[in-house]
């Protein structure tokens, strides 16, 4: 219990300006910051030596489909130093589905973010390499929307012509 | 044959070939080429495309392009129950697909929070070790192949056999098991499984060494492997390895120490490192591996005891198929599992094992509905590819292979 508290006091007094949310459950600790201070966040996470999130195990999202804030971008994070999982948390929504991005930090979630973008269209604000990862570059919706049916949208793939 | 003249291509495909300054063959002996290789390319363990820049034969930049098994599990996780989806995570990493499912069940479990029988615990710990010797023997065997040694492909593939052997008495299938259930595992192992067990683990270390003594004191292959493909300790780390790549660079990170699952924490066991972090290292950390891996399968026997194989929870653990036949309640109960699956509380879990490429991690979102909201499958390997870029530079093409073969990707797993 007592690192938890270490983590979350070190974010609160390095970031007075920036709001948290803490959640846990089945005793994973997870922090819902504003999508504004990701960056610095993430980058004080990995270079504070008493924590050293160095390694970066996920960046994904979640579509909440019918929310105010539709999206949420999760981070996994994993302090080698500490045996500690953190979640880290953003709400982006539709209107500005953007966030910025985090593979400065960890060259990693270069194609993690690559791979929420072709999935969610949430675009990562300064990523070197902006591109689609599984679906093809011309592609026009991203599938793990929950408005994207199951089946597939028919003619948004070109087929070969009888 | 006719031959298409200028006049039949398109004008814009006319243009777009004179406007490309890129390659230019100006200067002989500074010239420099893309090749395409891959997707259907014998040493690319599946359908992984690379687009080499090349100057001479000297790789001077590399783009991956994934995506060509792409199949949308994690849309299929989402329109699915959570027992329903047990067999497509077999489809993940084909090569070990019991510990797919034991990284299924256990994130599942944690969502629900499940208890599951000590003996259960056991069994999916052999499985699971079991199905990382077969994964490092398939990938030692096909390194060596993608290198040239054609021998060792076949003798490791003949002791991987045994695996499949033993699968088969276990779960009734070689390759695609599905063993696991939440809440425990299909069937008790029966003693014939056992035994076999038994006799495999013995006889894996003189087997594995037969198959060393090819490759170890081979000179062509060491001097294939020495120094190619160095990662340092801070770019692994960064590019997110996990798994034995990260082991080969000299950072000893192993989830079953890390974040004990199962009945890790009572198992005595070494967790091979290297410091070079290049091609050979990584050869020499899975072969040490599945020494360990075998003798925490011989511990797991030691400490097994008889006892229950499911836990007993009606309301989320699927009942026993003869009963569901002769008793009224269980009729019932697999109905509804079966209808309407399994509903975890509301909430949000990141379970990840120490798969036999490196941390296969599941992470869930449920809605308290029976089907998850979302799933996310974090796959070492995709994660793996990615620093492709990174280890080929300055290499020569047939570095490439090996340098691919000593990661060992597995596309099914990589594009989901």
């Amino acid at each position: 219990m007592e690192l938890k508290e270490l983590i979350s006091q070190k974010l609160q007094a390095n970031f007075p300006e920036a709001e948290f949310e803490f959640s846990e459950f089945r005793n994973e600790l997870s922090i819902k910051i504003n999508k504004k201070f990701v960056n610095p966040i993430c980058k004080f996470l990995k270079e504070d030596p008493e924590l050293e999130f160095l390694l970066c195990e996920d960046v994904t999202a979640i579509d909440w489909a019918k929310r105010e804030n539709r999206f949420t971008v999760v981070y996994h994070i994993f302090s080698l130093k500490l045996n500690f999982r953190l979640v880290l948390k953003a709400d982006v929504d539709e209107s500005d589905c953007a966030i910025d991005t985090v593979s400065s930090v960890w060259k990693t979630s270069n194609w993690q973010e690559r791979e929420t973008y072709d999935m969610y269209g949430i675009k990562f604000k300064n990523h070197p390499d902006l591109r689609r990862i599984y679906m093809p570059e011309e592609f026009e919706y991203h599938p793990l929307r929950k408005d994207f049916p199951l089946l597939g949208i028919p003619g948004s793939l070109p087929l070969p012509k009888k | 044959m006719d031959r298409l003249t200028k006049d039949d291509v398109h004008p814009k495909i006319l243009q777009k070939l004179l406007e490309d300054s890129d390659i230019t063959i100006e200067d002989a002996l500074e010239n420099e080429m893309i090749l395409n290789m891959g997707p259907q390319h014998p040493a690319t363990h599946g359908v992984l495309r690379l687009l080499l820049r090349l100057d001479g034969e000297t790789v001077i930049g590399c783009v991956p392009d994934v995506g060509y098994l792409h199949r949308g599990y994690e849309k299929m996780a989402e329109n699915m129950s959570y027992y329903e989806y047990i067999p497509h995570t077999d489809r993940l990493d084909y090569i070990s697909p019991l510990s797919n499912n034991v990284a299924w069940v256990l994130a599942v479990e944690k969502l629900a929070g499940i208890e599951v029988p000590v003996r259960a615990q056991y069994i999916r710990m052999i499985v699971a070790e079991l199905a990382r010797i077969a994964s490092h023997l398939v990938a030692i065997g096909s390194f060596a192949m993608d290198v040239g040694a054609l021998t060792v492909f076949l003798w490791t593939l003949r002791e991987r056999e045994k695996i499949m052997d033993i699968w088969d008495i276990l779960c009734g299938a070689r390759f695609t098991n599905s063993y696991t259930r939440i809440g425990g595992v299909a069937n008790d192992a029966q003693p014939e499984a056992l035994a076999l067990v038994k006799r495999f683990i013995d006889e894996i270390d003189a087997n594995l060494s037969e198959c060393e003594s090819l490759l170890n004191t081979n000179r062509i292959f060491i001097e294939r492997l020495d120094g190619v493909g160095i990662i340092s300790k801070e770019d692994a780390l960064s590019y997110g390895y996990t798994g034995p790549n990260l082991r080969a660079s000299g950072v000893e990170f192993d989830l079953r120490r890390a974040t004990p699952y199962l009945q890790y924490d009572k198992i005595d066991f070494r967790i091979p490192v290297f410091t070079e972090g290049d091609c050979l290292a990584r050869y020499f950390v899975r072969a040490d591996e599945v020494r360990e891996s075998a003798k925490i399968v011989k511990q797991c026997l030691q400490l097994m005891s008889p006892g229950e194989i499911k836990a007993n929870l009606p309301k989320s653990v699927l009942p026993q198929k003869a009963e569901v036949y002769s008793k009224m309640e269980e009729l019932i109960h697999d109905f509804m599992i079966v209808n309407f699956g399994i509903n975890p509380p509301v909430g949000e879990v990141y379970h990840a094992i120490e798969g036999s490429k490196g941390e296969l991690g599941f992470y869930l979102v449920s809605k308290g509905e029976g089907h998850p909201w979302k799933c996310k499958i974090r796959s070492p390997s995709f994660i793996h590819i990615q620093s492709l870029p990174h280890l080929v530079k300055g290499h020569m093409v047939s570095d490439v292979v090996a340098i691919i073969g000593s990661i060992d990707p597995i596309m099914g797993e990589a594009d989901k």
